[in-house]
């Protein structure tokens, strides 16, 4: 007979708090998914790479994404990892630092700060899981809920367009995005790869599946293989999407690599230099 | 040297190397001497975006192993509620200066006030304890920074210092001893390897755990949630989660007198007591001082350590004495606390003061002979 330890995943084992699991996501939950692209990236840049990893989240169902990983990692407050992240790399420029957030934590009530981060292009890998709602609280209307989407706190319709992620972060000086889906697990894989290895602010948007409160409320698609097939039939790449007016593009996910770019001097090495011309 | 300089040179001296905050009126020279300073001895100065990432900043510094702080007035403080509570329930040490200015709101923004004395020890959701002093002078500003930093290292709690505007901006000379007669507290780091350590379980001996930085290898979580002694969230544990509180609680109030810093003044033949802190400390001695020419027994007690609140020292004085006066430059805060600490045993008075101005001496003398009578 198989013992229960046999039915855990490879990565789980190299890389996961093994002794805190099933972990706390509700079944079909995209968020394990994001788990696994994560630790397949780490699997292709090697353990060296992983033990100069920390993690720092927010809260939300995606706070907790980062707790089950055998690293240095901070739960912090709603809407301020990256507050706390951003000391964290200028006090240890050897580290990587990993930040996980929601749709509240990147574009709500941590919008500030998301926006100071991609100005000051210091060297943060934010992982930005967007599920078109708020889900750890039951279900309400997020910066990402669709127009005319019925949430527990919009029931006549959401009458608030939603921030366009990419291009916020690209106008406020980000210098690496991407945006894929939990459909889209090795390109995400390659783009979050990218995103550790580059030096600024690097940002990969993964689009994911909440079954239970999107799915149900939003998409009337409780069963995550629906939504699932329908991440993948309402994804358009960036290159198809050039060509669509924006009325074609409503309610469409426009994913791949959005910008890397190298002429933006980063955070990190700035404080450097001022530290050498402080002590001349 | 400025009471803001005397801060800035203490906290370098003990050990600060990080420092975030946002400029406010009337703590910003601080920050100012900070961003020219904190380069000069390899340290970070950072302007964030705002007072609830200042204080996440310093408390993200300070899990990377750094001695950090803030600086901040009224309005500033009060956003800082939020991640102060992300520094207790993580047991991160940092070191917050609140220039106190008259509220609420933006309210009297060039002004001194004591009104934030409560907002120190209960400002921020929960159940938790602090630690709060309030420097009288610029020698203050050097000596309780540093004292500040040894004691959020020593209890892995914040501090607070509890400065005015007053305090920040006075002029006056500033003894700083040789750096060899300094006491400064180093964190305590795990001696013990990573299997091995559990970051929230103190000996029974101890209120605190040694604390990594991250990056040590000790894969410790810095877990906002209620968690337990491994840091991992504890989810409906009512036990673990009274365990935790109680611990965060009485790590600071069972050690109120190895904290309790406090001076007394002529008090040995007094039947009469001014209790006060701060600023308005400085005006009470003159008070007491007339009082003393035209022969009337008073003396002062100056609290300088607020927070944890020392009962006993107050419930000692009551028994001595038939009157407490005690002078804020609030509407009556720290007198509900002599009040209580006093426990019926002298008449307590209130002197309050609000509209950002000092009491004037007479303010206080008056007092003293209506209590004498």
């Amino acid at each position: 007979m198989l013992s229960e330890a046999n039915f855990e995943h490879i990565l789980a084992k190299k890389y996961m708090r093994t002794e805190i699991m099933p972990h706390a996501f509700c079944p079909g939950c995209g968020l394990g998914i994001i788990e696994r692209i994560i630790l397949m990236a780490f699997e292709e840049l090697g353990q060296e790479e992983w033990e100069h990893t920390v993690f720092v989240s927010g809260v939300g169902c995606s706070g907790w994404a980062p707790l089950y990983f055998r690293r240095d990692a901070a739960h912090t407050l709603h809407g301020r990892a990256l507050a706390f992240a951003t000391a964290l790399k200028v006090s240890r420029p050897n580290l990587n630092v990993i930040v996980v957030m929601g749709d509240g934590d990147s574009m709500g009530i941590g919008g500030n700060h998301l926006i100071h981060a991609a100005r000051r292009n210091i060297n943060l890998t934010a992982i930005i899981a967007t599920n078109m709602l708020y889900s750890l609280t039951g279900g309400q209307m997020a910066p990402t809920t669709p127009e005319g989407a019925r949430t527990q706190t919009t029931p006549y319709g959401n009458i608030e367009p939603n921030f366009n992620l990419m291009e916020l972060l690209k106008a406020a000086g980000a210098t690496y995005l991407a945006k894929w889906t939990t459909y889209h697990f090795i390109q995400a894989k390659n783009s979050i790869k990218k995103a550790i290895e580059h030096k600024g602010f690097a940002a990969v948007e993964i689009v994911f599946q909440c079954p239970t409160f999107a799915g149900r409320y939003i998409l009337g698609k409780p069963d995550p293989r629906d939504m699932m097939q329908w991440l993948k039939e309402n994804s358009i790449p960036l290159s198809a999407a050039k060509n669509k007016s924006p009325e074609e593009l409503k309610r469409k996910i426009v994913i791949g690599e959005y910008l890397h770019r190298t002429d933006r001097k980063e955070y990190t090495e700035r404080l450097k230099e001022l530290e050498e011309k402080a002590r001349r | 040297m400025q009471g803001d300089e005397a801060l800035v040179e203490g906290s370098l001296i003990a050990g600060c190397r990080f420092f975030a905050g946002y400029p406010i009126t009337p703590a910003t020279e601080i920050a100012e001497r900070m961003s020219r300073r904190m380069p000069q001895v390899g340290g970070i100065f950072m302007q964030m975006e705002d007072e609830l990432a200042s204080i996440m900043a310093i408390i993200g510094a300070s899990w990377a192993g750094r001695k950090a702080m803030t600086a901040t007035s009224g309005p500033g403080y009060s956003l800082m509620q939020e991640g102060l509570g992300y520094a207790i329930i993580t047991e991160a040490p940092i070191v917050i200066t609140d220039v106190q200015r008259g509220g609420p709101s933006t309210g009297l923004v060039t002004l001194p006030s004591q009104g934030d004395v409560m907002q120190a020890r209960w400002g921020s959701h929960g159940d938790y304890a602090m630690i709060t002093l309030a420097p009288s002078s610029a020698q203050d500003m050097f000596n309780l920074t540093i004292k500040s930093f040894n004691l959020a290292e020593q209890y892995r709690n914040p501090v607070v210092i509890l400065a005015d505007e007053v305090i920040a901006h006075v002029r006056e000379p500033v003894k700083i001893p040789p750096l060899d007669e300094i006491e400064i507290v180093e964190r305590r780091k795990p001696d013990v390897p990573p299997e091995e350590y559990i970051p929230y379980l103190p000996n029974p001996s101890e209120w605190v755990t040694p604390m990594p930085a991250f990056g040590d290898g000790y894969n410790v979580l810095a877990e906002s949630v209620m968690h337990d002694e491994f840091g991992h969230r504890i989810g409906i544990n009512h036990a673990a989660a009274e365990r935790m509180i109680k611990r965060l609680y009485y790590k600071i109030e069972k050690n109120v007198e190895k904290i309790a810093m406090y001076e007394k003044r002529y008090l040995d033949d007094s039947d009469i007591a001014v209790v006060s802190y701060g600023s308005t400390a400085r005006t009470a001695l003159r008070a007491v001082r007339e009082a003393r020419k035209l022969g009337i027994k008073v003396g002062l007690v100056r609290l300088i350590t607020i927070w944890p609140f020392y009962d006993k020292l107050i419930e000692e004085v009551a028994s001595q004495v038939k009157a407490i006066i005690v002078p804020e430059m609030n509407m009556g805060k720290i007198v509900r606390e002599v009040e209580r600490a006093s426990r019926g045993q002298a008449k307590v008075i209130s002197v309050p003061k609000v509209g950002g101005v000092l009491h004037h001496p007479d303010d206080i003398l008056s007092t003293i002979k209506m209590a004498e009578r």
